[in-house]
């Protein structure tokens, strides 16, 4: 027995021995978005069969847990070998900044992506004269969904920018719809006040935001956090409570009229809620944002010192490639980063998404990390509440000021 | 027995292991915890998460901006919370466990049931008593929906979602009322010496109370914290945690007060009912009394429980609920998602602090309370 136990050691270690490599993936994609990533994974074992993947998931939504975690690894001096980061300024304004991560720009040219991706996101993942991570999926953020029959019978149309938006408010609240608009907890708040700044600013002026051109304190800025208020006055009042699923059912359900919300929310409508495209629910792009995509996107880094780079790199090839975006996109809901990619595995909301991230112009999310580093973000929640609570604009200007000069934006 | 007999030199190495691991990973880390919160790490994004970040000292700056930095009223607004919060909370558990009690001392039909019922919520954790107790109070479900069991309206009352808020009072008049507080308490102090008959007590209580008023009246009005008025109360979205809290905690203070109230000899009580005293005579003058102890050590035991509160509030509101927010969890934000590691342990630091001040004095008279017996 004792010896039989030997051999079978003696064997398991040759075979680890044989295996070309071993490769660790450090991500939150579990539940729903686990069978996206177990795809990605197959495409990359078709490739690479000799590489032993350890798909070290830490679950928890947007990652709150995993970062955590990642922070722990990464000042412990033991990162994983490739990391999922919100594209944009969540990496750069973390990792990148503190020196933690490898320039992708020599990939990107040889895999010919800077073709492949779109100009205004390869912008949005570069600084400092480096490319830092690899996009794998798209999601936009400015979508505006409705219940078209509900619409109908209420004799509304869906409006176009902001002010009419507190327009049709009024006119819905005159029918006894107490609440037209539905937001859920803090960050789907955040990510009603981005659209209501894109909307009011412009994709410019948004630019002009996070580049530091344009101070938060500028009048025009004070104007956004008002017209935010008033938006907010249309929205319904037990608001914290909510998960973004439950504000998204008072849609369909017909309590509210309006939800702002990103186009997860579509895979939620069509799987779980088994709706039909245009007839179940409807959307279109928040009011005042319409020819602009504001996205954001999922995307693995290669952080200095991983152990196993080589196989690190190859990971992040298959990623970025055409048949890893394929593969995985139409599972999780989301579009490819890459605009070559085959429309046809994709459902009807993507199909026009797809098709706007092509023609759009392209701007990054800020409550989903593409513009700002997660230091701001955090803290800007507490402004939001607080302005919701006081409704003191120039206050909350101020405030957010002073955050942005504390997190470096626009150095 | 001088010197190093055998038996001693075994309890040297028996213990030298534990108050060695005690001395690094409790307070060998809680002087590194004050130290980094008297530094700037995480002040600058470039250095906050670097392989080898330059850290510089700068003394009580953290402290100065979590009480007086504009950016930090969430901090601020917490503190106040955590004042309530604990304040009800215990409250909430002594009452509660007490009355439980002093029913289960009547001795009904099936004691032995009823004592597992009521102390089964100790054996949840946080986290799971938090889940449950978002499902129920839900706006639209659960206890908003009880009324119509009775044929009711369903009740509408956000429980955790308010943003209301009572008894607000402007931060910049902090040092003020403290000091009228603690002037008050010392006037207290000051009347009971009296009437004790203690000169040197009763007069070191008034001129310090003296004191404090008059710098309270005059020094404290000019005194401004920040810049424009801040108002902070008791949030009312307070109200479903606190609601949790309870009901998992007042089982636990059941079972001390039935532990107290089986304690008490029956010739004591024999003896009240000789000596004339009801019903309630007896409770107010003989059994009350005696159970202040545990009410004094169940307070201690809850009150560093709420101090520290963090996972019932994540599980019940999520993290970023300012309206329900406690320090605990600004501080896992501040360091973990904002990188700001010095300000972290600041906050951290002034937990511990919070924490000392309702452990130490306890500890204290513990260990005076030992010493007398031994």
């Amino acid at each position: 027995m004792k010896k039989a136990l030997m051999i079978a050691a003696a064997l398991a270690l040759t075979t680890s021995a044989a295996a070309a490599g071993k490769l660790e993936i450090f991500s939150w994609w579990s539940g729903d978005e686990g069978p996206a990533l177990d795809a990605l994974i197959k495409v990359y074992k078709q490739k690479y069969p000799s590489v032993a993947v350890d798909n070290a998931t830490v679950s928890g939504g947007a990652g709150t847990n995993a970062k955590a975690v990642l922070k722990t690894r990464m000042l412990g001096g033991t990162p994983p070998d490739s990391f999922q980061a919100h594209a944009g300024q969540e990496l750069i304004g973390t990792w990148v900044v503190a020196n933690r991560m490898e320039d992708l720009s020599g990939l990107f040219k040889s895999e010919g992506w800077d073709k492949a991706f779109p100009k205004d996101l390869v912008r949005l993942i570069s600084s400092k004269g480096g490319i830092w991570s690899v996009p794998v999926n798209v999601h936009r953020s400015n979508v505006m969904w409705y219940n078209p029959a509900k619409l109908k019978a209420w004799g509304v149309t869906v409006p176009k920018t902001w002010p009419e938006f507190l327009k049709t408010c009024s006119t819905l609240k005159a029918k006894g719809v107490a609440a037209p608009l539905v937001v859920g907890e803090n960050w789907t708040q955040q990510h009603l006040w981005e659209s209501v700044a894109i909307g009011t600013l412009g994709a410019k002026g948004w630019e002009d935001l996070w580049s530091g051109k344009l101070k938060f304190t500028d009048p025009r800025v004070v104007g956004v956090f008002t017209t935010f208020g008033k938006v907010m006055d249309c929205a319904n009042k037990d608001a914290s409570g909510l998960s973004w699923q439950q504000a998204s059912d008072r849609v369909i359900s017909g309590q509210s009229a309006f939800n702002i919300m990103g186009d997860w929310a579509a895979g939620y409508f069509t799987t779980t809620k088994k709706l039909a495209p245009n007839t179940g629910f409807g959307w279109a792009p928040a009011p005042g944002t319409t020819k602009t995509f504001v996205m954001l996107a999922d995307s693995f880094g290669l952080p200095k010192g991983a152990k196993n780079r080589a196989e690190a790199l190859n990971w992040l090839k298959v990623l970025g490639s055409k048949a890893g975006q394929d593969a995985f996109n139409p599972l999780k809901g989301s579009i490819a980063a890459r605009t070559d990619s085959d429309l046809s595995k994709y459902n009807t909301y993507s199909r026009s998404a797809a098709a706007d991230w092509k023609s759009n112009k392209i701007v990054g999310s800020l409550v989903h990390g593409a513009v700002a580093p997660e230091s701001f973000m955090s803290a800007f929640g507490t402004v939001i509440d607080q302005y919701v609570a006081s409704r003191n604009s120039s206050g909350a200007a101020a405030a957010a000021q002073q955050l942005a000069a504390r997190a470096g934006i626009g150095k | 027995m001088k010197g190093l007999s055998k038996d001693r030199l075994w309890s040297v190495a028996v213990l030298l292991p534990s108050v060695l691991l005690i001395a690094v990973f409790v307070y060998g880390f809680i002087a590194r915890s004050v130290y980094v919160s008297m530094t700037d790490w995480g002040n600058d994004p470039t250095q906050a998460l670097a392989l080898d970040p330059v850290i510089r000292f700068i003394g009580l700056a953290n402290y100065q901006d979590l009480f007086t930095g504009f950016l930090q009223g969430r901090f601020r607004q917490e503190l106040v919370s955590t004042v309530f919060f604990t304040a009800f909370f215990i409250l909430g558990c002594l009452g509660l466990g007490l009355g439980l009690a002093l029913i289960l001392d009547r001795n009904p039909r099936g004691e032995g049931l009823w004592r597992t019922i009521f102390l089964f919520p100790m054996s949840l954790s946080f986290i799971v008593t938090g889940t449950i107790w978002r499902w129920m109070l839900q706006p639209g479900g659960g206890v908003n929906q009880a009324p119509t069991l009775f044929g009711g309206q369903p009740s509408t009352f956000p429980w955790l979602s308010s943003t209301e808020a009572i008894w607000k009072f402007d931060w910049n008049k902090l040092p003020l009322l403290t000091a009228t507080v603690v002037a008050v308490v010392l006037i207290v102090v000051a009347v009971r010496a009296l009437r004790a008959g203690d000169r040197r007590r009763t007069l070191v209580a008034a001129l310090c109370a003296a004191l404090l008023l008059g710098w309270a009246l005059f020094v404290a009005p000019n005194l401004k914290l920040l810049p424009a008025p801040e108002l902070h109360g008791f949030n009312l979205a307070l109200i479903g945690i606190i609601i949790a809290a309870v009901w998992q905690m007042s089982g636990y203070t059941m079972a001390l007060y039935l532990a107290g109230l089986r304690g008490i000899p029956e010739e004591l009580r024999e003896a009240a009912k000789v000596d004339g005293a009801g019903d309630l005579g007896m409770y107010r003058h003989v059994i009350f009394p005696l159970l202040a102890p545990i009410s004094l050590s169940a307070m201690i035991v809850l009150g560093h429980i709420s101090l520290k509160i963090f996972d019932l509030v994540y599980a019940m509101s999520g993290p970023d609920n300012i309206n329900t927010s406690v320090p605990a969890l600004n501080m896992y934000l501040t360091s973990f998602r904002q990188n700001q590691f010095a300000l972290g342990a600041a906050i951290g630091t002034i937990l511990l602090v919070l924490v000392a001040f309702v452990i130490v004095p306890y500890l204290a008279s513990q260990f005076r309370g030992e010493e007398g017996h031994a």
